[in-house]
């Protein structure tokens, strides 16, 4: 053990955006035959910092040693050159292209192309390490897991010895992560060099050898995983010690809200999303949807916010005051609101659909309101008067309420969003995924808005991908998975096994048919 | 050379760290940002100096002070820089909505001159039928709706069919310019001439009234008008709500409610009827006559203004001034030299260069390489 060689080297990495730091002199090292855990929560500057090893940022001072020599790298062809290889959390494959021709693009060894001898190596790394990949299929065949393969084969035949993953188990299942993880692990008792950024406590403790922890753009220390435990790493990450636990109340007389019934929904490309999907959501309840990314849960919130259209089926809502039943089936967002339901909706994509990122949280506020007044003329009175309230409220950091919502942190948007949702008083509340990407504080700030909603007898729908988080905040959850229900269960006695084998059901079913 | 020097020193360290790298501002206060502009023109003037005395051998400062001259020697060049300024900010204007709903009309060429058809169209068949008054209303109205139809086809197809913009309306500019053409050889007076001289140059039937003395006030009042309502339009109203929303992002407009295709369509109706606007305002205030190139390119150069106002119409004015300003002392100079038109063009697309490039200057730092934090 003790000859292990260090493989990567920072030291006093300082990274700026304006007057902002994304890296603050960080310093750490990585050896080989090793996985190091780089955790922080968002924001910390942890993907700044591998951007930078990676070539995309250039620091503006510090020194990145690789194999113990000064390395200068200024593009990701740089960081090849050193062996340095990312896989990012976004990930940069052509659609029609196949496994292979991906893998090999952008090679230039002045040999010229040959797949055929490409292929063969592709499947001799994959035996190596216990990659189950397919090179001849095309990536738009593939899923997710599938082109995160892809993705890790195209850097190792590059020849990297440092690998760094960004955020690697965000798309994936629970039984996904477990066959990464083993191949992570073969990797590095290959002697390879491997850097996962994440900000999942478990997953830190059950993979890596090392812990960095980095917090506001600075270095916090490196510890061993052996020797520590999920009480310390939170408490390096967010500073001062944050209880684990989600506050849950019983709900307060549930009475049905929303009943939707055998709904079917085709996508822009004419594919079937939704199948006969059936559920309620009820008052002062929170309802959540768990599923693998991209299996309905998009599909199914649009259609009832009246953004997607549906084949056929019923979606119900439930006046809570006269018990009248409306069908919200097709209709426009305008015409549901007009009809006098108050649905509110947080989407996935907050800067893309939520938000719009060049305005400012008054104009932002406006969004739902704009309308309001019977003048040609907008009134930002009352918008102006909502942000310096949410912004107090919900500790919003931002310069001011003009400050285009784009600049400021992911947190932050989230609670711009979440705020203006609420602010309309809704009946029926939907988010979708409304704590990705926000650290743990935040994180809470929302569950805890959520929770408000629920005891004001919100019919709350929540769609998450942390199972631990949907087991500890929701009443009930819904399972999707490949379009369909899989499962209903009460949140209260499953467990994340059974939701996760529930998530990858009917896939298993319908592929066992084929 | 350089390389194999510093391999030679140490081999271990390979550096090779750019002199400088690119990073974005985060706010820049406004003094910082009118330096750095005056610094960009500044340096055009010293580079456009040099070029002056190395291919011309004349003294750079006398031709500047004609380029100054272009615009400000008499009064009659006053008026005709205030008038070109105007007209171009009028088109400018009219492209503005589609603009910032990053709807890419380049086809305000076609839709003014849809405009101008209109209204000369109407001074020649309605002349004589009605009081100049009504001729005028009547003249405007079908300027305007003329532009609108011009502005209508392509979006209409944009919103049903999302068919590419930039495109159709370039193509509508052509299709106008054969219809002009067609109706140029129509009305050609005299006979045999090809050209459709001064309408009604007898009765001055369907001309804007002069007010002042001036013949181009009223036009200029018009189109300070139209700027001040158009500025109000895209800050303060529902509308220009909308329009920045869809332009920002279609699916946030779609969540909350907007009709983006009815957006799309009615600001490009918005967007024609004001480059109907400006035809009716050559025909009837400047031109009193009509050809295929009454609008000049002004619907291409108001795409130009419009950016460097980055769309808001009060910047416009000093854009669109710039660019008239240029223009004229580019002529000028040309004249009072008898130097070549493209030294002139050229000295005057140098300066625009720089002015424009200053921008990336306001958005982005230059941050060089500090040896001592290296070691």
């Amino acid at each position: 053990m003790s000859e292990k060689r260090i493989a990567l080297q920072l030291k006093n990495i300082t990274k700026s955006f304006g007057d902002k730091y994304a890296n603050k002199n960080v310093s750490l090292d990585v050896y080989h035959g090793e996985i190091l855990s780089v955790l922080g929560e968002n924001g910390s500057g942890k993907t700044s910092l591998m951007n930078v090893v990676a070539g995309i940022y250039t620091p503006d001072s510090g020194q990145i040693f690789i194999d113990g020599k000064e390395a200068s790298i200024n593009s990701p062809k740089d960081a090849f050159s050193f062996n340095v290889g990312m896989i990012h959390q976004h990930f940069k494959l052509v659609d029609v292209f196949n496994a292979t021709e991906n893998i090999v693009l952008g090679i230039d060894d002045e040999k010229g192309f040959d797949l055929k001898k490409a292929r063969t190596r592709i499947i001799e790394i994959a035996g190596k390490y216990g990659f189950i990949i397919d090179p001849d299929k095309k990536i738009y065949d593939m899923s997710v897991s599938e082109k995160q393969t892809v993705e890790i084969i195209r850097v190792l035949y590059r020849g990297a010895d440092i690998l760094i993953l960004d955020e690697p188990t965000a798309v994936l299942t629970p039984q996904e992560t477990q066959v990464l993880f083993d191949v992570l692990r073969r990797m590095r008792d290959d002697g390879k060099a491997i850097i996962i950024i994440t900000h999942k406590l478990h997953e830190v403790l059950s993979l890596s050898d090392r812990v960095a922890v980095l917090r506001k753009a600075e270095y916090v220390g490196t510890v061993i995983t052996a020797q520590t435990n999920e009480k310390q790493l939170t408490e390096m990450m967010v500073g001062v010690k944050t209880e684990l636990n989600i506050h849950r109340d019983e709900p307060v007389n549930p009475s049905s809200r929303l009943i939707v019934s055998d709904i079917n929904c085709k996508n822009r490309e004419g594919v079937t999303v939704l199948k006969n999907i059936s559920f309620e959501a009820k008052s002062g309840e929170i309802l959540g949807i768990a599923g693998i990314a991209g299996s309905g849960q998009r599909e199914l919130l649009e259609a009832v916010a009246g953004l997607q259209k549906i084949e056929s089926g019923d979606i119900l809502y439930i006046d809570p005051k006269t018990q009248e039943k409306e069908d919200l089936r097709n209709k426009t967002p305008m015409q549901i609101r007009d009809m006098g339901v108050r649905l509110s909706f947080v989407p996935e994509d907050r800067l893309g659909m939520g938000l719009v990122g060049n305005m400012g949280i008054v104009d932002n506020m406006m969004l739902r309101s704009y309308k309001r007044g019977p003048l040609i003329f907008l009134s930002r009175k009352e918008p102006k008067y909502l942000a310096d309230e949410i912004i107090e409220r919900l500790h919003i950091s931002t310069p001011d309420a003009e400050t285009p919502v784009r600049r400021l942190s992911g947190g932050n948007v989230q609670k711009v969003l979440v705020g203006r949702e609420i602010a309309a008083a809704p009946t029926v509340f939907m988010a979708a995924y409304p704590v990705r990407g926000l650290d743990i504080g935040a994180s809470y700030t929302i569950y805890d808005l959520l929770n408000e909603q629920k005891q004001n007898g919100v019919a709350v729908i929540f769609v998450g991908e942390d199972l631990d988080v949907l087991i500890e905040l929701c009443d009930r959850i819904m399972v999707l998975s490949g379009g369909t229900v899989s499962g209903i269960v009460n949140a209260r006695q499953t467990t994340k096994e059974e939701i996760g084998l529930l998530m990858t059901k009917s896939k298993e079913d319908s592929k066992n048919a084929q | 050379m350089h390389s194999k020097d510093t391999n030679a020193k140490n081999i271990t360290t390979q550096i090779n760290e750019p002199l400088f790298h690119v990073t974005k501002r985060a706010q820049i206060s406004w003094q910082k940002s009118w330096a750095i502009r005056i610094i960009a023109i500044a340096s055009s003037l010293v580079i456009c100096a040099l070029i002056i005395v190395l291919i011309t051998g004349l003294n750079p400062l006398t031709v500047y002070s004609a380029i100054f001259d272009g615009s400000f020697s008499s009064e009659r060049k006053i008026w005709n820089l205030l008038r070109e300024l105007s007209m171009l900010l009028c088109v400018s204007l009219a492209v503005t909505p589609a603009f910032k709903m990053k709807f890419w009309n380049i086809g305000a060429e076609g839709q003014g001159l849809v405009g101008a058809l209109a209204s000369a169209a109407c001074m020649i068949y309605l002349g004589d039928k009605l009081p100049n008054s009504n001729l005028l209303l009547v003249m405007l109205l079908s300027s305007l709706a003329a532009g609108a139809l011009w502005g209508f086809i392509p979006a209409y197809f944009k919103a049903k069919f999302n068919t590419n913009e930039t495109l159709f309306t370039l193509m509508m500019n052509y299709i106008a310019i054969q219809l002009v053409a067609y109706f140029v050889l129509l009305w050609e007076n005299p006979k045999g001439s090809s050209i459709v001289g001064i309408i009604n140059s007898s009765t001055g039937a369907g001309y804007l009234p002069v007010i002042g003395g001036k013949q181009y006030l009223l036009p200029i009042l018009i189109v300070a008008l139209v700027t001040g309502v158009m500025y109000i339009y895209l800050r303060y109203t529902k509308q220009g709500y909308e329009i920045s929303v869809v332009g920002e992002s279609q699916n946030t407009a779609k969540y909350v409610g907007i009709n983006v295709k009815k957006v799309i369509i009615r600001t490009m109706i918005i967007s024609g009827a004001l480059c109907g606007l400006a035809g009716f305002l050559f025909v009837s205030g400047i031109d009193y006559t009509i050809n295929a190139n009454l609008i000049g390119g002004l619907g291409f150069t108001a795409i130009m203004v419009s950016w460097l106002a980055k769309f808001n119409p009060v910047y416009m004015i000093m854009s669109s001034f710039l660019i008239v300003f240029l223009d004229r002392g580019a002529s000028e100079i040309a004249t009072d030299f008898r130097l070549n038109e493209s030294i002139a063009d050229a000295l005057t697309g140098i300066i625009l260069f720089f002015i424009i490039g200053s921008e990336f200057f306001i958005q982005y730092q230059l941050k060089f390489r500090k040896r001592g934090n290296n070691k």
